[in-house]
């Protein structure tokens, strides 16, 4: 079946299989079949960023990879950034907290690219988050608040790891 | 928008891709990356038949040097390139060039095959290869070729792949001890397509220089090799004594070499001005770089 495929992947922790269309991206797969609407969509050809997820650790595009590509692997979206506790992720609080999120839109990608940045480079300098942020757009923030809350998060993760 | 209905295939080996790539003739086309071919496919300027998936094929992930030749097969992603201290230590330019390309989420998926197949004119990587003096490995189901990247680069997003046919593997040849290197280049918006750009190599022995490379990007339908200038520096004595006047000139044959033209990035006479720029910036920034040995 060429055209159509079933799947089983994971994601945020939940082992799901379906039938998907081929030409389904993951980021429709995502919101229509799996309801997780957090994924934003905003151009579908990869300038945007709002799409960005977590796939097998890395960030990517999921307007420019099909479900099928999915198949076998491990994604995490904005919903499952939580803890099982419920307790946001810092990057998520130090967002709230430095005012970085207006109408929110492109929110979801910055937190799964500053996400990555972080797990890669724990202390970056400001030049580092703005070059690492340069394939996510915010047509609201102005950036600068984006920045001072990766810059939070990053603090607030290093404390958390001294204990 | 969303990209037209196509027959998915995703096979596990080279022999089975270039099977499938066969039957499917021109109605075939090769998914790796995905960061320049679904968005075209998204915006339905281009509408596959079959879709030839390669990112299950493990053995083209390979990215290793074989008697000094850099080997870089068709699943090495632009990330796998920036971190490879192989690629650094002995392709300097072709990681300087990489930390150019597109954003983080885009190089943890994009190739760097693919880059070189999808063959857009402000695109760092053809530019690298052809300034590098490397080839292409192709392969069919009837067997397999090398291509000189001169050859292979064909001019508008256009190279010698026939229907059939797939990049396994790029290849880089050793770099001369005593090479300076620089790839610099211009955009409004880091990670975005150059406005323009430039590879530079030179080769110095005892401050005469051996052999010269200059390459510009974004420039005209492909990446152009400014060969007059590569002429003029070889032979020279070149030293911050005559540097300055010898640059001048390769800067004039630059802006010569190119045919820019206009469009909503940038105007034709702006960019020729960027490309005697990029060649003075490469060029100096080569310069200060070579005698330094670096092994493969
Ligand atoms: C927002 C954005 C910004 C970008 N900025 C840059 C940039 O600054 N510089 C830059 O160079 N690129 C940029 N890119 C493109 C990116 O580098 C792509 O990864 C690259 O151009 C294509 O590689 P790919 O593996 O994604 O190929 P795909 O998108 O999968 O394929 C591209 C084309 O090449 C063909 N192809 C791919 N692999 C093979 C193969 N092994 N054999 C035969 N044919 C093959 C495909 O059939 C298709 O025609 C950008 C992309 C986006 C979305
Ligand atoms: S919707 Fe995917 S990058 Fe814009
Ligand atoms: S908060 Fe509105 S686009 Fe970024």
């Amino acid at each position: 079946m060429p055209e159509q495929q079933t799947i089983t992947l994971t994601v945020n922790g939940r082992v799901h299989t379906k039938d998907v269309a081929t030409r389904t991206s993951l980021a429709d797969f995502l919101r229509d079949q799996l309801h997780l609407t957090g994924t934003h969509l905003g151009c579908e050809h990869g300038v945007c960023g709002a799409c960005t997820v977590t796939v097998d650790g890395r960030s990517a595009r999921a307007c420019l990879m099909l479900a099928v590509q999915a198949d076998g692997r491990e994604v995490v979206t904005i919903e499952g950034l939580k803890d099982p506790a419920g307790v946001w992720h810092p990057v998520q609080k130090a967002f709230f907290e430095n005012f970085a999120i207006q109408c929110g839109f492109c929110t979801p990608g910055f937190f799964a690219t500053a996400i990555e940045l972080l797990g890669q480079n724990p202390d970056p300098t400001e030049a580092e988050i703005r070059e690492y942020l340069s394939g996510n757009i915010c047509r609201c923030s102005g950036y600068q608040a984006i920045v001072e809350a990766v810059r939070a998060a990053a603090a607030a993760m290093q404390d958390h790891q001294r204990g | 928008m969303k990209a037209p209905v196509f027959d998915y295939r995703a096979p596990r080996s080279l022999a089975e891709a270039t099977a499938i790539l066969r039957d499917a003739g021109p109605d075939g086309r090769v998914l790796a990356g995905g960061q320049s071919l679904m968005p075209m496919m998204n915006m339905r300027i281009v509408a596959p038949g079959v879709l030839v998936d390669i990112n299950r094929i493990e053995e083209l992930a390979r990215l290793d040097a074989d008697g000094g030749t850099l080997r870089v097969g068709a699943l090495v992603r632009h990330v796998d390139i920036l971190h490879s201290p192989l690629v650094k230590a002995g392709w300097p330019l072709m990681s300087e060039a990489t930390a150019y390309v597109a954003h983080p989420a885009i190089r943890n998926r994009g190739t760097t095959c693919g880059s070189v197949a999808h063959n857009d004119p402000a695109a760092e990587h053809p530019s690298v290869l052809l300034t590098l003096g490397g080839s292409v490995v192709i392969a069919s189901a009837e067997g397999r070729r090398e291509v000189k990247a001169e050859d292979f680069l064909q001019g508008l997003m256009t190279t010698a792949l026939e229907p059939g046919e797939m990049i396994v593997e790029l290849r880089y040849p050793p770099v001369r001890p005593g090479t300076g290197w620089a790839f610099v280049e211009f955009s409004r918006r880091l990670g975005d397509f150059a406005l323009g750009g430039a590879a530079a190599l030179l080769t110095l022995r005892g401050g005469v220089c051996e052999e010269a490379r200059l390459t510009l990007v974004g420039m005209g339908e492909g990446p152009v090799r400014v060969t007059a200038a590569e002429a003029l520096l070889a032979g020279q004595r070149i030293d911050e004594g005559t540097a300055p006047e010898l640059f001048e000139a390769a800067v004039q044959l630059a802006r010569r070499a190119v045919d820019p033209t206009d469009d909503v990035h940038a105007g034709a006479g702006y960019r020729r001005h960027l490309a005697g720029v990029m060649a003075r910036r490469a060029l100096a920034r080569a310069l200060l770089r070579s005698g330094r040995t670096h092994h493969a």
